[in-house]
């Protein structure tokens, strides 16, 4: 199964309340699979320093000197749980580069600016609450709670994957020609962290974005390549979009009000949102692209 | 359980509430309050009793009953009423998929509209949706009247045993072994009764009739790629 839930706030005044909204979305659909938990938060001060790049690192401690030397600044690194989240007052990109260069082999989580993603192995209740998670403020978040099949548990395997500048997809279901795919995108110099398919989604998506793709083609796109089932939900810093494939047995709902636009698995994680009992709740359409921007 | 009866799921556990719709000799009123989007939401009631649940349901809702006139007032998850056998279950929104799945009898009206496979594999029920329906609309049904107000999306039928459907509205396409076939006085009439069961008073005569062509039903070799 897996369950992916998203909140894209509209209304300022909820800006404090995203962590505790994400947490209590993402933590009612863990009985959809909880063998790992991760999330994407955008706009939190703590967490992504406002105009310093941000990169999210998982099974190494970042040596925070030797990277703020390659760079020639201080960088500061953070742990939460198993992520670190260094920030730097430079670019993501430049961050991410000495972060590669002193640390060949740590997977990166995610990268850009006002955006941290957390994720590890573990139920979402337990993560979310080691992560602090409902303390979190900011504009939008989105998350994912596992039920593996395509790839292994372990930290590459979890969910977001945030792999070009301030994007992340989740994903629930599963791509059946991401072998393909996979190989077709190494040929062209892409590198991947795992044998995971929603990796192949991401980095999919990343390529068309940087090819100079607004995301509601790269995600048709994504739909005329891809094989198999999947309702996504792909983040940008100011955009939030949601996809199905052509069978849809994959479940979303989305639901949106003057305040917020939310999408989750099922409506169950939709329903402690202030003001729900008046929102506009409807089952998006298969290989219909759902965007909103801020 | 003889007048009304209310529980509040947010204080009450589901099982606990589904375990008193399910104790023998029940008549009356039930209120389910507070729902909350939760699954199994009054499955298995096999009482002529009414149940009201005020607010969205998740999966499964209503499912399995007998007897029973059950009223969802919000949407359903998937699976509203699979295999229901009896009785009346009624949702005020709309329905995700795989509404009334393999149900075998009783009504199920849905006032929205529905998602893909609604009416899968029905074997006896009848369908009233008063909005649209998604794609693969009654894919392998075999018997039951399954009645569309708006448009029916791709595939409508998809091996279709026995069953009638009318639709209104636009169909996107047939499945295979899906056919139009001729209103008759007997269809029109039976339109007419469901219209009427589910408190709408179209004029039968805007509707289409789609069955089975019958043409699956044994192993042809020509029909090899249909199967």
């Amino acid at each position: 199964m897996c369950g992916i839930v998203g909140l894209h706030l509209r209304n300022p005044g909820l800006y404090p309340r995203l962590g505790e909204l994400l947490s209590g979305m993402l933590c009612e659909m863990g009985d959809r699979g909880s063998d790992s938990a991760g999330v994407a938060v955008y706009g939190d001060p703590t967490l992504s320093p406002p105009g310093h790049g941000c990169v999210s690192v998982l099974e190494v401690e970042p040596a925070a000197e030797t990277i703020g030397n390659a760079l020639g600044t201080d960088v500061a690194v953070a742990r939460y749980d198993n992520t670190y989240l260094l920030s730097a007052d430079v670019d993501s990109q430049t961050l991410l580069h000495a972060v590669r260069t002193v640390h060949p082999d740590a997977l990166i989580a995610g990268f850009g600016a006002d955006m941290a993603v957390l994720k590890g192995v573990g139920h979402p209740r337990v993560l979310t609450e080691s992560w602090g998670l409902a303390k979190a403020e900011g504009w939008q978040g989105v998350g994912h709670t596992r039920m593996a099949t395509e790839s292994a548990v372990d930290p590459a395997g979890c969910h977001p994957y945030a792999v070009g500048p301030e994007q992340c997809m989740v994903h629930n279901g599963s791509f059946a020609n991401h072998a393909t795919i996979r190989r077709e995108l190494r040929r062209t110099g892409v590198r991947f962290d795992s044998e995971n398919d929603t990796e192949v989604g991401a980095r999919f998506i990343a390529q068309q974005l940087a090819a100079g793709r607004d995301v509601e083609s790269a995600l048709k796109e994504l739909c005329a390549v891809f094989d198999g089932f999947y309702t996504l939900l792909v983040s940008n810093r100011d955009s939030f979009a949601v996809v199905r494939d052509a069978i849809a047995c994959k479940p979303a709902v989305i639901a949106e009000t003057d305040d917020w636009v939310a999408m989750a698995s099922e409506y169950r994680a939709l329903a402690g949102l202030p003001g729900v009992s008046t929102a506009k709740i409807w089952e998006p359409e298969p290989e219909v692209v759902y965007a909103w921007t801020r | 359980m003889d007048t009304l009866t209310a529980f509040d799921l947010a204080t009450v556990p589901l099982r606990e509430v589904n375990s008193a719709l399910h104790a023998p000799g029940l008549t009356g009123d039930v209120m389910i309050a507070n729902p909350a989007g939760a699954h199994n939401v009054a499955v298995g009631v096999d009482a002529p009793i009414r149940v009201t649940i005020d607010g969205h349901v998740g999966y499964y809702a209503a499912g399995m009953n007998q007897q029973a006139e059950i009223t969802i007032n919000g949407n359903a998850g998937t699976g509203v009423a699979e295999n229901m056998m009896s009785g009346t279950v009624w949702v005020r929104g709309n329905a995700s998929q795989s509404a009334g799945a393999t149900a075998h009898g009783g009504l199920l009206v849905i006032e929205g509209n529905a998602a893909a496979r609604c009416g899968i594999s029905m074997k006896g029920v009848d369908i009233v949706v008063g909005g649209d329906i998604g794609h693969m609309g009654a894919f392998m049904a075999q018997a039951g009247r399954l009645v569309v107000r708006g448009n029916a999306g791709e595939a409508l039928g998809d091996s279709i045993y026995e069953a009638r459907l009318y639709v209104r509205g636009e169909v996107a396409s047939l499945g295979a072994d899906c056919v139009a076939k001729p209103m008759r006085a007997e269809h029109l009439a039976e339109l007419a009764d469901l219209l009427r069961a589910a408190g709408f008073d179209d004029d039968p005569t805007e509707y289409t009739r789609y069955g089975s062509a019958r043409n699956l039903y044994h192993f042809h070799v020509d029909n090899a790629s249909s199967y």
